[in-house]
């Protein structure tokens, strides 16, 4: 690993930009080679407590890492700014003709009396005509609202607040001015895959519209991800939302197809070491039955015909863990996909 | 006729889903299977892209298990998967494996191999989709597809079934057709997929992209702006183990008829109407047969070809090639072939395009170098005003794959004086994923039946039809052949193709 490294105590944004466009110039008679990523910025706006355990997510996500970061990190009772940073590449340069991507690390550690003007401070910071992300997995609302008239993508994770209602209002509020990218909905795209893939064929396509029950399996504190599993297949088979009603861990309630009603129940189970999904069953009003169940080497599928037959295979996959997750998300942030939002209206249907 | 309704699911999915398949691959224990399709084959279960249920059948000369293949593979997956196996996936994956033994031209093989296509359809309680690959040594092609007519398994009334045939399609002109029409007895074309590696290439691909998605091109991209097109594709390493292969085929088969001609085809077509693999081969096929080819008195103007000798290599001294282990010491094969192509059509017609590839060259490169003319008029002829270049337009597609544009720009201080200065684009910069193997898209989109990505057989006849000439001239003429030492720019003769003021870039 390569590293140029400046830091300074009590300082401006000014300073903090100054010293980067410095290192970067060091950086670049050292070797032509050393060139910056430029694909995105990211806005981590974190505890100053827990600024180590962030940083070692953020580390985590290896060739997902953006462009540049910008770590602010928000601390009680501090009144002045102060800064680190760090341009770094994976491998040293020593060959002319070499290659290597420069990322730009900044740390800023910033007090409450900084948060309502936090714009201030993070739009000299970061590169021009990049696409923009903010996260926040502390909370900080209020210091998210003061970026986002920079930010073009909110990175959330709408199973961290227990409140799910709370959590589904907030994206849908954030969704109004940016493009959210929510890592619970990035949890549930494997399932999402194959549950498309499972009805692809012509004959089974047909199946589509004579769903009658829908069960998703969850951990206790993935609802929201469940919640927007259904609220997908409603929004993409025109199923008409309704609240589903709350009891023992479970909730269930019916939505309305073209057709009829389908049976909707979501299921707490928790088994799962980390957040999400835990399975899904899908039946048609047919007597086709399919259930995808996490399983070794990818998902376990069943699938039960009307005639009674049983089916056991295994759809490959490897999980991508909670350090993909977050890469994944970054990587989204470089993309958009229109189902999401009409998923999460249909969710948030789902728990008024 | 009943249409069938659109999946409403998959839309926002970046995954598209693959129907059930099984797959058999013929020279399953061969080197490319070993090397890239058994570890793209991994690398896509590792990414949940295969298909939702999928089984692979190996069929191969040597005889052994099943058991015996799957351990094989295994070790093939762990020394070359570009994404370190995940135990439990590998697992998973070599389940619905099997091996058919025996030699290609066995009807019992071919017997084999429909028992095991049927007892995974019995087994699963559903037709699964065939995709018949054939990763064998070239005389094998027009074996196995007969075969797999006789044995019935070229259609399904249920089922999709697809022929992957690898390259190199045909040896010439001749050869080619002929493979072409003992195909497409038994398969129909659009059951075909013939492989050109080069076109998986996400850089390859991008130049589409590149082109139709960028407004700022089009208005120069035509003989009234372009002076001269540069298609190179550099190697710096001689021919290593290939000697059998390569001594029969030489540079031209081995890059210029396929991977280079397929670059200038994309770089030259015109906006397809839609994205789809007949719009898009449509208009490289006009590319293609807007090319002339050259008459045999033409052949010595527009084509040169030439030997690596002994020299050297980063440096370090490198045998010549006729002193390369399995090369005849009066062999005439050409190591290096430089052409200069003119597209007759309106948008192309007197630019020369100019390609050369060869071996043991200084370095390994591959980019295509569009020269614009130069200003109309220059305002600044003073002194030190030299430096004023046309604008040069890079598409690098290996080893860093990016785009730069030359440009001219003032040197500070108190002179007009001008220089070209360079503004760089690379792809690793600018996009946080990681390509996938060129073997693993291909894959993928035959499966899917997607085939944009593979050529037609009007494509291939139209490919041989540009080079056939040149080798039919080249073979008249025997030898001896220009040399050109290893490790140089190539030889002197090359320089004879160049129209005045045009020089080649050098590597």
């Amino acid at each position: 690993v390569s590293e140029e490294v400046w830091s300074a105590r009590d300082c401006s944004p000014d300073t903090i930009e100054a010293a980067l466009r410095r290192l970067l110039h060091m950086r670049y008679e050292q070797h032509e080679g050393y060139v910056p990523a430029r694909v995105l910025n990211m806005v981590a706006i974190v505890d100053r407590e827990w600024k180590g355990e962030i940083q070692n997510r953020l580390e985590g996500v290896g060739r997902y890492h953006a462009s540049r970061t910008i770590l602010v990190a928000v601390e009680p009772r501090r009144t002045t700014l102060d800064a680190w940073a760090s341009l770094h590449s994976d491998v040293d340069l020593l060959e002319p003709g070499q290659l290597a991507l420069t990322h730009e690390d900044i740390e800023v550690d910033v007090g409450p009396t900084h948060v309502p003007n936090l714009a201030t401070i993070v739009d000299p910071l970061l590169v021009r005509d990049l696409i923009t992300i903010v996260w926040s997995p502390h909370g900080h609302p209020e210091a998210v609202d003061a970026v986002l008239g920079l930010t073009d993508v909110v990175l959330v994770d709408s199973v961290e607040d227990l409140d799910v209602a709370g959590a589904l209002g907030r994206v849908a509020e954030l969704a109004a001015t940016a493009y959210v990218v929510d890592l619970a909905w990035l949890r549930s795209t494997p399932w999402r895959e194959r549950i498309a893939a499972t009805f692809d064929p012509p004959d089974l396509r047909p199946a589509l519209g004579q769903l009658s029950s829908v069960t998703v399996r969850h951990r206790s504190d993935s609802t929201a991800a469940a919640l927007m599993l259904v609220g997908w297949l409603a929004s993409r088979l025109n199923w008409k939302p309704h609240a589903l009603t709350r009891r023992n861990g479970t909730r269930e309630g019916k939505l309305r197809a073209r057709r009829g009603e389908v049976d909707v129940r979501l299921e707490a189970d928790d088994d799962l070491s980390v957040p999400g999904l835990v399975g899904v069953t899908i039946e048609t009003a047919h007597g086709y039955e399919i259930s995808l169940d996490r399983g070794p080497g990818g998902l376990t599928a069943h699938r039960r015909t009307r005639d009674g037959s049983e089916q056991h295979w295994t759809v490959l996959g490897a999980s991508r863990g909670e350090r993909g997750i977050l890469g994944e998300g970054v990587r989204q942030a470089l993309l958009r996909d229109p189902t999401y939002r009409p998923a999460l209206e249909a969710a948030r249907e789902m728990l008024s | 006729m009943a249409t069938v309704e659109e999946n409403p699911l998959t839309e926002g999915l970046e995954r598209l889903p693959v129907h059930p398949t099984t797959l058999v691959i013929f020279g399953a224990t061969g080197d490319l299977a070993k090397r890239k399709l058994l570890p793209a084959l991994y690398n896509l279960a590792h990414e949940g892209s295969l298909p939702e249920r999928f089984n692979l059948i190996g069929v191969s000369r040597s005889g052994k298990s099943d058991e015996v293949f799957r351990s094989e593979m295994r070790d093939a997956i762990e020394q070359f998967s570009r994404t370190p196996p995940n135990a439990e996936v590998l697992d998973a994956l070599l389940e619905n494996v099997r091996y058919c033994a025996g030699s290609f031209d066995d009807p019992q093989v071919y017997g084999a191999v429909t028992d095991c296509i049927d007892a995974f359809d019995e087994g699963a309680g559903m037709v699964f989709n065939r995709v018949f690959y054939l990763s064998t040594a070239p005389e094998f092609f027009p074996v196995i597809v007969e075969a797999l007519g006789e044995a019935k398994l070229n259609r399904h009334k249920d089922a999709e079934v697809r022929v992957v045939i690898e390259k190199p399609f045909g040896y010439d002109l001749d050869s080619a057709r002929k493979l072409n029409r003992r195909v497409l007895r038994v398969f129909r074309e659009r059951q075909v997929y013939r492989i050109d590696h080069y076109l998986g290439k996400e850089t390859v691909q991008n130049m589409l992209a590149f082109r139709f998605a960028n407004s700022m091109f089009e208005p120069v991209w035509n003989r009234n702006y372009i002076d001269n097109v540069q298609i190179t594709a550099a190697e710096d390493l001689g021919i290593g183990t290939r000697a059998g292969y390569y001594d029969h085929a030489g540079a031209l088969r081995d890059l210029v008829q396929n991977h280079m001609l397929q670059l200038l085809a994309l770089l030259c077509m015109e906006p397809p109407t839609a994205f789809n693999a007949d719009q898009v081969r449509n208009e490289k096929v006009k590319v293609m047969q807007a090319v002339r080819p050259p008459t045999p008195e033409e052949v010595a103007q527009i084509a040169v070809r030439a030997q690596y000798e002994p020299g050297a290599v980063a440096g370090e001294p490198v045998k010549g090639y006729l002193e390369e282990d399995g090369v005849p010491p009066d062999s005439f094969t050409e190591t290096y072939a430089a052409l200069r192509l003119t597209v007759n059509n309106w948008r192309w017609a007197g630019v020369p395009i100019y390609l050369r590839t060869g071996k043991r060259l200084p370095r390994k490169l591959t980019e295509i170098a569009v020269t614009l003319k130069p200003v109309p008029h220059l305002a600044f002829r003073e002194g030190g005003s030299l430096g004023v270049q046309p604008n040069e337009l890079i598409l690098t597609v290996q080893p860093d794959e990016g785009v730069s544009l030359t440009l001219g720009a003032k040197i500070p201080g108190a002179r007009m004086r001008i220089r070209p200065v360079n503004m760089e684009f690379r792809y690793g910069t600018a996009f946080l994923s990681q390509s996938p193997e060129a073997d693993e898209r291909l894959i993928l989109d035959a499966m899917r039946g997607e085939a944009l990505l593979f050529t037609r057989d009007d494509e291939v006849d139209a490919l041989w039809s540009i080079i056939d000439p040149i080798l039919a001239a080249w073979k008249a003429a025997g030898g001896p052949i220009p040399q050109y030492a290893a490790g140089s720019q190539g030889p002197q003769e090359a320089e004879a193709l160049l129209e005045p003021g045009h020089h080649w870039r050098t590597l």
